[in-house]
């Protein structure tokens, strides 16, 4: 599996320095959190790995292949996806509708495949839908599936947002505050979601969260951003004991 | 009575060019948002095409006219990758300018071109005796281009509801993020929308070369009439343009057919379709299949 490693990257608007020599290294098969005070660049880290922004400098590697230019629709097609912070989703289409369209830019056949239907496309669509239902079961949206997204309360669709993404089969999942306005059993819920990812389906994990409680139960590994910068990083117990992390939270004594 | 049938008959052709003109449009505006000012001048760049390819060249007509739609469909790709391609994220303001601008110069250049001032008409290659049917005439040109219109408009409704790329634009036209997210090339969207727009104008424009004959400034005032159309249809809809296509065509004929000589008027069938637009927009403000947007806050 591939390692995902940024390396000094800096990332200017104007005058604006949004990261300065950000250096990641996302293991494969972890739970990476990234964590931050409000307007630390957590975001726009992650727009820089899922190439919604590209670094003013340093690199982005994925594997073997270099991230730093790549668009939004060439690094989903390496198996990066992601969830957003705040919700992009199809409002005027089913839960099911959303993801089935998630999963047909995949889809490899030919316009007279398309005609005939039978044979390839039928089995290509077939597949695609059992694909789809794996998500909705694993991601409990089944009383929802006909549902227009637009009408679901704001909990279910952070799950949508979260299925679509999984509905990329990534082996990268980019997670930006996907548990933002829960109430304590949604979290719990998305909680248990991210867990089972990791041991049923391998995925890796990148969550931006701000729940503290959360992000020490389940990260193997924690960035801390302060003002564009890494102020400390390593398992929940290293972080929690840096100086440097403690000052940026709770501020000098 | 005749007279009145044989107005419908000219309304619902007139109509279906509107339609297929304000189409071109519609798809653009669908999958990025903007209005692009300049798609009269894109119609009329693909009736001369057309002219060029049949008088010049010499190049029988069922072959000429879908070669020019081909060669629209590469300059409207073009033009978009060159002048709109960088303005992908910046204000649509900024895009709908640069399409003003586009137009400007699209005028320039065709009138450099001997089409800019002569009158030019398509040598005829069906029937010229029209077909009457109790009193009520059609010529062939306009039955052959109704037939091809609604055609195009079948073909390209089709295709936006069902191919995968039409799926795309749609998507994009949702919401530009999520489509990113789950693999669309947003920039291949635009592209695509902007060339099918043009080959759907060198239909309009090689059909109305056709029935009326070619001369920038008829083509020039088409180019105008799409507004009210696109508008009254609801912007982002293919019914609606087709809807309104014909609603247009027919106010215009009979503007024209009953208003004008009587009580001192004339050229209303220029000014009717404006009227209507503004009364059916205080009823309607989204147009008459416009998506009415409700956001919850």
């Amino acid at each position: 599996m591939a390692h995902l490693i940024v390396s000094d990257v800096t990332l200017t608007f104007g005058g604006l320095q949004a990261l300065t020599q950000v250096n990641l290294s996302i293991e494969p098969g972890f739970i990476t959190s990234i964590i931050g005070p409000n307007g630390a660049g957590k975001t726009s880290l992650l727009n820089c790995v899922s190439g919604f922004y590209h670094p003013t400098k340093g690199e982005i590697q994925y594997g073997q292949r270099n991230l730093t230019h790549a668009s939004p629709h060439q690094i989903s097609s390496m198996g990066i996806a992601r969830a957003f912070q705040n919700l992009e989703l199809f409002r005027g289409l089913s839960v099911l509708d959303n993801l089935l369209l998630a999963r047909h830019q995949n889809l490899q056949y030919s316009i007279l495949h398309a005609i005939i239907y039978f044979g390839k496309t039928s089995r290509l669509e077939a597949e695609n839908r059992t694909y789809v239902e794996k998500v909705i079961n694993f991601m409990e949206l089944e009383p929802y599936r006909k549902k227009m997204v637009g009408n679901l309360s704001y909990g279910v669709q952070k799950r949508v947002e979260v299925a679509r993404a999984l509905t990329l089969a990534p082996k990268l999942l980019l997670l930006d505050e996907p548990m933002a306005g829960m109430n304590i059993e949604e979290k719990e819920d998305i909680v248990r979601f991210i867990l089972d990812l990791k041991k049923e389906w391998g995925t890796t994990v990148v969550l931006v969260e701000h729940d503290l409680g959360v992000v020490m139960d389940i990260s193997d590994q924690i960035y801390v951003l302060d003002f564009g910068e890494v102020i400390g990083s390593g398992t929940p117990n290293d972080v929690a004991s840096n100086p440097k992390v403690i000052e940026a939270y709770i501020g000098e004594e | 009575m005749n007279y009145f049938f044989q107005l419908v008959i000219s309304g619902i052709v007139v109509g279906s060019i509107y339609a297929l003109s304000g189409l071109g449009f519609v798809l653009i505006y669908k999958s990025s948002r903007v209005l692009n000012i300049a798609h009269g001048q894109i119609i009329a760049a693909g009736a001369f095409i057309t002219y060029a390819l049949t008088v010049w060249v010499d190049i029988p007509i069922y072959i000429s006219f879908p070669m020019s739609m081909v060669l629209t469909f590469f300059l409207a790709m073009s033009v978009e990758r060159v002048f709109l391609r960088r303005l992908i994220g910046e204000p649509i303001i900024s895009v709908i300018m640069v399409t003003i601008g586009l137009m400007s110069i699209l005028d320039g250049l065709i009138y450099l071109t001997p089409f800019g001032s002569e009158n030019f008409s398509f040598p005829p290659f069906l029937p010229t005796t029209p077909i009457s049917v109790a009193g009520v005439s059609v010529s062939w040109t306009q039955m052959v281009g109704v037939v091809i219109t609604f055609t195009l408009i079948g073909a390209f409704s089709w295709f936006f509801k069902k191919s995968t790329v039409g799926i795309s634009m749609r998507a994009v036209s949702d919401d530009q993020m999520a489509s990113m997210s789950i693999g669309i090339s947003v920039p291949r969207v635009f592209g695509l929308a902007w060339a099918t727009a043009g080959l759907s104008a060198a239909a309009a424009g090689g059909i109305i070369g056709n029935i009326t004959g070619l001369n920038f400034e008829t083509l020039h005032a088409f180019g105008i009439i799409v507004f009210p159309v696109v508008i009254l249809g609801g912007l982002d809809s293919i019914l609606g343009a087709v809807v309104a296509g014909i609603i247009m065509g027919l106010v215009q004929q009979f503007a024209s057919g009953y208003l004008d000589g009587n009580w001192g008027l004339s050229g209303t069938g220029e000014v009717m379709p404006y009227i209507i637009l503004l009364v059916i927009l205080l009823f309607k403000p989204h147009g008459l299949f416009g998506i009415h947007e409700i956001e919850r806050v």
